[in-house]
């Protein structure tokens, strides 16, 4: 009975937790883009979420539409594709992490599309609220519940 | 864990780009500076970054790994009546090139405010999350 109350809660403070790790990744890109070789790292929400729900989408949410590795970096069909396996939050907490793909080749070697990285670090600061407001919601609800008011 | 680390990853970012702001602010105010009897004069200096690891693979902060001096030549204009003049009326003058200073200081200003927003949104986040069940 009481895990029919929380399991929202639960899954919710899983969303949570991957919101967290996303951000701070943005940030470490953000802080390393003047930073030259340094290839910038994101995880793949979806997939984070799957490997966290511990449920078996994880192995078919790497899909093509994958919105981090559309192509792997290959284009060659002897080329050794890009690590985009991605956020297995489920175990210890660190996830294996994929690369961004250069959008403008820079002559250093970063990878990171400051545009793009100012987009997803708000994004996902909307999202982690959104998240933290359903927890609030469903805290409430729980409450009400009890105490049957 | 946590979005604690953000603080640092931003904070180090925040001391790079301001060590590299220092290092412009050198050298523009050194644009004009003549070179010794020695011959040697001002070389501008260019910060190298490199990425630190942070605890985790998930947060990587910066440092400056070393500040380069620049391999061109100096500047020599001809002005006979300088005190510092060679003996062919030539004045050797720092290798700083205003222009490339200027640029390099909007970006690493822009940086800096970037890095800035990103340890203020953390914060609200924090915050909220500091309230939850509330």
């Amino acid at each position: 009975m009481i895990a029919n109350l929380t399991s929202e809660l639960d899954f919710q403070a899983k969303a949570l937790v991957v919101r967290a790790e996303r951000q701070r990744l943005i940030a470490s890109n953000i802080a390393n883009a003047d930073t030259p070789g340094y290839i910038g790292r994101d995880i793949d929400f979806k997939q984070a979420m799957g490997n966290a729900m511990g449920s078996a989408a994880s192995s078919n949410a790497l899909s093509p539409s994958a919105s981090t590795s559309p192509n792997d970096g290959t284009s060659h069909a002897r080329h050794i594709p890009l690590q985009s396996t991605l956020g297995s939050l489920s175990t210890d907490g660190s996830p294996a992490l994929a690369y961004t793909l250069q959008t403008q080749p820079a002559m250093d070697g970063n990878s990171v599309d400051m545009d793009r990285e100012r987009a997803s670090f708000v994004d996902n600061a909307i999202h982690y609220e959104a998240t933290l407001r359903f927890i609030n919601g469903s805290a409430k609800t729980i409450l009400s519940a009890i105490q049957g008011q | 864990m946590s979005m604690f680390s953000i603080f640092n990853v931003s904070g180090s970012a925040i001391s790079s780009q301001a060590q590299r702001l220092n290092v412009v602010a050198s050298n523009l105010a050194n644009a004009d500076a003549v070179a010794g009897p020695d011959g040697k004069g001002y070389k501008a200096r260019q910060v190298v970054f490199e990425t630190v690891p942070m605890g985790s693979e998930a947060s990587a902060g910066v440092k400056v790994s070393g500040i380069q001096e620049s391999q061109e030549a100096l500047k020599r204009v001809f002005n006979p009546s300088h005190p510092s003049a060679d003996t062919d009326g030539y004045v050797t003058q720092s290798n700083v090139n205003p222009v490339e200073e200027m640029v390099n200081m909007i970006s690493a200003s822009r940086s800096y405010q970037n890095n800035v927003e990103v340890m203020n949104t953390a914060k609200t986040l924090l915050l909220k999350t500091l309230q939850m069940g509330q």
